[in-house]
């Protein structure tokens, strides 16, 4: 097999939807948990991983169609992909170009690790972790995760 | 509406402010009608004795009554009733809740279903913050909290009146010298807790090593309830003790604390000497739980 025309696209385009790129390399699949797209859900999506950077060396990104994602799913993001950008594409422009930001609190998105927290009961508590400089600090317990924040995405 | 669920919720103003008000009534200068005709609702989930009797007391003190919950085999919690409800129910019935659970986090949920006041009287391994405020009352009473060197020692891992007592201290620039057996050291996020907020731990396997350094020794008992085999818990319960000859090690101003109930930690040959504070610090729980129901009541 030969390369010598033009390479097509490694994701087409989309027409309607978000673009996250710059996204840590090997983090694609836990961004897309984090944003509750699993494979249930309808959304059409294009996943691209080790895509060469000349910005970040490797990356990876996500085309997401027909869904714009909101402040507060972006800013989610931070904590997997913190050079992550985020474009929003309406009739194949980018209409909408910003970057993440830490959240000062997850609601609903990481499962306190500690077996003894009142939010792993039948409680109703919902998942609530506050973000601080070295990690995500539970709301009900004071549990700090410090690392490895994907394996606990609810 | 104030709650009192965590030390981490307390800057060192109020802190100082509380302690100074348990002063005050430990002189005598309070009024004893300030709660009148109010009432405390006691919802202990788990066994006390000094907690719940002492904030009774406190309450009396003030003029207030108390309505016990009782064991949770008689109330609703025995029928599968979330504490959630409970707590939206019984804020009906009182001024204020004083809630010790075994699940950590329990008081910070109940405090946003209650409509009333909600003070942690122990929540798992987690806070209990009206025990480290009557343990500052009593190193206050000694010594200056600024920059003190503490001695934590027994089980530092489930201990949750040492982790709520660190962070406070941090507040006040002290050293702390963690001595724990093997596996019941301080847990590695509250050690980066204390870190962050510039608060050195230095670790050490024998008390003996440390404590001619130290302004206070804080001694806890290892819980039984956390070994599988008796052998294991009385291997490592007998690990350390605290004797008259191990206290004439320490400098003459060193006090020694323990939030009670003591096993075989301390040998009652301490008792008698100038150094032992701990029955004094079990005593001023009344004062400092008086401070703190006329903080969230009064």
């Amino acid at each position: 097999m030969t390369h010598d025309g033009p390479q097509g696209l490694l994701i087409s385009p989309i027409r309607h939807g978000t673009v996250i790129d710059h996204i840590t390399a090997g983090q694609a699949l836990n961004v897309l948990r984090i944003l509750g797209i699993t494979g249930t859900t309808t959304e059409e999506v294009s996943v691209a991983t080790n895509v060469a950077s000349g910005r970040v060396g490797r990356k990876d990104i996500v085309k997401i169609e027909n869904r714009e994602l909101c402040k507060e799913e972006v800013d989610r993001i931070a904590l997997l992909a913190p050079d992550a950008t985020i474009n929003i594409i309406r009739e194949f422009t980018v209409i909408e170009k910003k970057g993440v930001e830490h959240p000062h609190e997850l609601l609903g998105v990481v499962r306190c690790p500690n077996p003894g927290c009142i939010s792993n009961t039948a409680e109703p508590a919902r998942s609530r972790f506050i973000v601080v400089p070295n990690g995500l600090r539970c709301h009900y317990c004071d549990w700090l995760i410090s690392k490895e924040i994907a394996a606990h995405i609810l | 509406m104030r709650h009192i669920i965590s030390v981490r919720d307390l800057a060192r103003e109020a802190i100082d402010g509380l302690l100074d008000r348990a002063a005050e009534v430990e002189a005598r200068q309070y009024d004893p009608n300030l709660l009148r005709g109010r009432i405390l609702g006691l919802f202990f989930f788990e066994p006390s004795t000094r907690t719940r009797m002492s904030f009774e007391s406190a309450m009396a003190r003030l003029g207030g009554v108390s309505l016990n919950m009782g064991s949770v085999e008689a109330s609703s919690v025995a029928k599968g009733e979330t504490l959630a409800d409970t707590i939206r129910v019984v804020s009906g019935y009182v001024d204020a809740i004083v809630l010790r659970h075994p699940k950590e986090g329990a008081a910070r949920l109940a405090s946003e279903f209650a409509s009333v006041p909600v003070i942690n009287a122990g929540d798992g391994a987690g806070q209990h913050p009206s025990q480290t405020l009557l343990d500052l009352y009593t190193i206050r009473k000694s010594m200056p909290l600024d920059g003190l060197r503490i001695g934590l020692l027994g089980d530092l891992r489930y201990g949750r009146t040492t982790h709520s007592l660190a962070i406070a201290l941090s507040l006040y620039g002290a050293e702390i010298a963690a001595v724990a057996p093997k596996g019941l050291e301080l847990p590695s996020g509250i050690v980066q807790e204390l870190a962050d907020r510039g608060t050195s731990v230095a670790e050490y396997s024998a008390v003996e090593d440390v404590i001619a350094d130290l302004d206070v020794l804080y001694v806890t008992r290892i819980q039984r309830e956390r070994f599988p085999y008796t052998a294991s818990y009385l291997d490592v319960a007998s690990s350390y003790r605290i004797t008259p000859e191990l206290v004439g090690l320490a400098r003459p101003h060193m006090i020694v604390l323990h939030p009670l109930p003591r096993i075989d930690e301390i040998d009652p040959r301490v008792d008698a000497l100038p150094n032992a504070k701990y029955f004094e610090q079990a005593h001023h729980g009344v004062s400092v739980r008086m401070a703190m129901l006329s903080e969230v009541m009064g």
